[in-house]
């Protein structure tokens, strides 16, 4: 058996997963200050990836990355480099896909954050770098935490962006997902259900870590869970 | 020095629009809650801003619409304790009083968080998180954590609210104690009168954004000259008046809410006419301000009996007054003949 989609797969997932991170919560944080309207509509337009078919997200993704399009375009045209159908390809599928899931999670934690610790660290002249890092992420620890396992899960089983934009190449851009529907669609299905066995494993050991995650948080002080809700 | 604000901000539902200085004391600011005292404290702080207008803190100014200051929090040196105390959860006893201690060299923090937890009494809670204090010591921790920070002003947010009853004797003291040893303007935002009495050397009280009386303690509750700071320094009983005329260095009114005649001395003027609860006496023949009363019903509270008085045959309110469990064994039957004495009337704006 060829473990190269399972490689393929956990690289794509965890760099989507690294730059989901700093995008959600940069997002969610600016967002959270900005008046309601605004709020609103970029809220509408972060969070449309969550509700949208993954192919309309692959065919959007093409519209601009592809070849002819403005971006790849110009890309190919400078860098000489093709945006699509690489291995690296499905991490614009991924991240997009999974992005509202940090975003929203990570927004919802920020939201709920009791503000006067932030103007206490301010009037105790505190850096309002400092109040993000050590006030307020500490408090909002769980939802960012649960906002990252549950992208990198959703990164992990993308399948329709990331097989229109990385196409299936054995041993170059197939991924768990694009594996098993070549598979099945080839007939091999010894071989498929070998893959969802070990799709179904990796889902197995990612909710455990979710729910170990989340008796640790129990076990913390009863207040600091109120307050990370 | 000491602190001068001068501010205006613009709420839609209600304007605020203060004036007002405090020296090297401590100033109340009693009002009903809703009424502007929270956000004057944030607009010192830096935490709201003002639509218009000026604080200065010790020839520092820390906002100016007009020249366009408009210090950040962090640069304010103003130490705020929070109504909830706003202890950083994720950090220890020790590590909330460290974050206050920054500006210290290096060197010197440790000693001084070290002496601060000891002087606070908390040294044995160093370890300790939030969470596992009761409020007192939640309170003491928040004061370590502001007075480490050594700030010229101090702001006190309802510092009591958050408290049980019989904590709230114990905690006034201590942090009385501390206001002192401090020594610099020191604002008390609370609706609770007793409380601004006890702590405070003057009052403001607040009303619907604006400061309506202002003044020494004792000043103002002798002679409060507004409605609202009668009522919000416990005065209880109101009567409109009409009819009030001068006489021989002397103002005569009718109360129209009591149904009498009564009158101060001095040339003064108002629109309502207040009297404590406390104030009326038992008099043994008639005479000015004297009244037979009857009593129309007694309230029982634990340590005093509210009587409810008005004028035989009078169909209005009764009004309140207050006596001791023994004074009230001791009332003669039927109606009693009271004298409503001068110094106990206050005529008042509406």
């Amino acid at each position: 058996m060829d473990w190269f989609p399972l490689w393929n797969s956990l690289r794509i997932a965890a760099i989507s997963t690294f730059i989901i991170f700093f995008l959600g919560i940069w997002a969610a944080y600016g967002i959270a200050k900005l008046p309601r309207l605004v709020k609103g509509v970029l809220d509408v337009i972060l969070t449309l990836p969550l509700v949208l078919p993954p192919t309309v997200v692959g065919y959007l993704l093409l519209r601009v990355l592809g070849p002819k399009r403005v971006v790849g375009a110009f890309i190919l045209s400078v860098f000489g480099v093709k945006l699509v159908m690489t291995w690296w390809s499905a991490i614009f599928a991924t991240v997009v896909v999974a992005f509202p899931l940090m975003y929203r999670t990570a927004r919802g934690a920020f939201e709920s954050f009791d503000e006067t610790l932030a103007f206490a660290g301010q009037t105790l002249g505190l850096k309002n770098s400092y109040i993000f890092w050590r006030i307020r992420m500490p408090a909002c620890r769980q939802g960012i935490l649960a906002g990252t396992v549950l992208a990198f899960a959703r990164a992990l089983g993308e399948y329709g962006a990331t097989s229109m934009i990385a196409g299936y190449t054995p041993g170059r851009t197939a991924t768990v997902a694009t594996t098993v529907y070549q598979l099945w669609r080839t007939d091999n299905d010894a071989l498929a259900f070998r893959w969802v066995c070990v799709n179904l494993a990796i889902s197995a050991v990612v909710l455990l870590a979710v729910n170990f995650l989340e008796r640790k948080e129990k076990n913390r002080p009863a207040r600091l869970r109120k307050e990370a809700a | 020095m000491g602190l001068q604000v001068d501010i205006r901000k613009d709420f839609g539902a209600f304007r605020l629009d203060v004036s007002f200085e405090a020296g090297r004391e401590l100033l109340g600011l009693l009002g009903a809650s809703g009424c502007g005292k929270s956000v004057t404290l944030q607009c010192i702080a830096g935490i709201e801003r003002p639509d218009a207008g000026r604080i200065v803190l010790n020839g520092r100014t820390l906002f100016d619409s007009e020249k366009h200051i408009d210090l950040p929090p962090q640069e304010r040196r103003v130490g705020y304790l929070f109504q909830q105390y706003a202890l950083f959860p994720n950090m220890t006893v020790e590590k909330n009083v460290a974050a206050g201690a920054w500006r210290l060299p290096k060197a010197e923090r440790k000693a001084a968080v070290d002496a601060m937890l000891e002087k606070m009494q908390i040294a044995e809670l160093r370890d300790k998180y939030p969470r596992q204090l009761s409020g007192g010591q939640q309170q003491r921790t928040a004061l370590a954590r502001i007075l480490i920070n050594e700030p010229e002003a101090l702001l006190l947010d309802e510092p009591f609210s958050a408290l049980d009853s019989h904590l709230r004797d114990r905690m006034e003291r201590e942090v009385m104690a501390v206001v002192r040893d401090f020594g610099g303007t020191t604002l008390l935002v609370s609706h609770s009168r007793d409380e601004i009495f006890r702590m405070s050397d003057a009052v403001a009280v607040y009303n619907d954004g604006r400061i309506d009386a202002f003044g020494e303690k004792h000043a103002l509750f002798r002679d409060p000259k507004t409605y609202t700071a009668a009522m919000l320094t416990g005065c209880k009983n109101f009567s409109r008046i009409s009819g009030l005329r001068h006489e021989n260095g002397r103002t005569v009114f009718f109360a129209d809410d009591w149904d009498m005649e009564l009158s101060v001395s001095g040339v003064r003027t108002g629109d309502m006419v207040g009297l404590r609860r406390h104030y009326a006496v038992l008099a043994d023949a008639p005479g000015p301000n004297v009244y037979e009363m009857e009593v129309t019903g007694a309230i029982e509270d634990p340590f005093e009996y509210i009587l409810l008085l008005r004028r035989p045959g009078y169909a209005g309110e009764p009004f309140g007054w207050t006596v001791t469990k023994d004074e009230y064994r001791r009332l003669p039957p039927g109606n009693l003949l009271l004298c409503f004495p001068d110094p106990a009337l206050m005529l008042l704006k509406e």
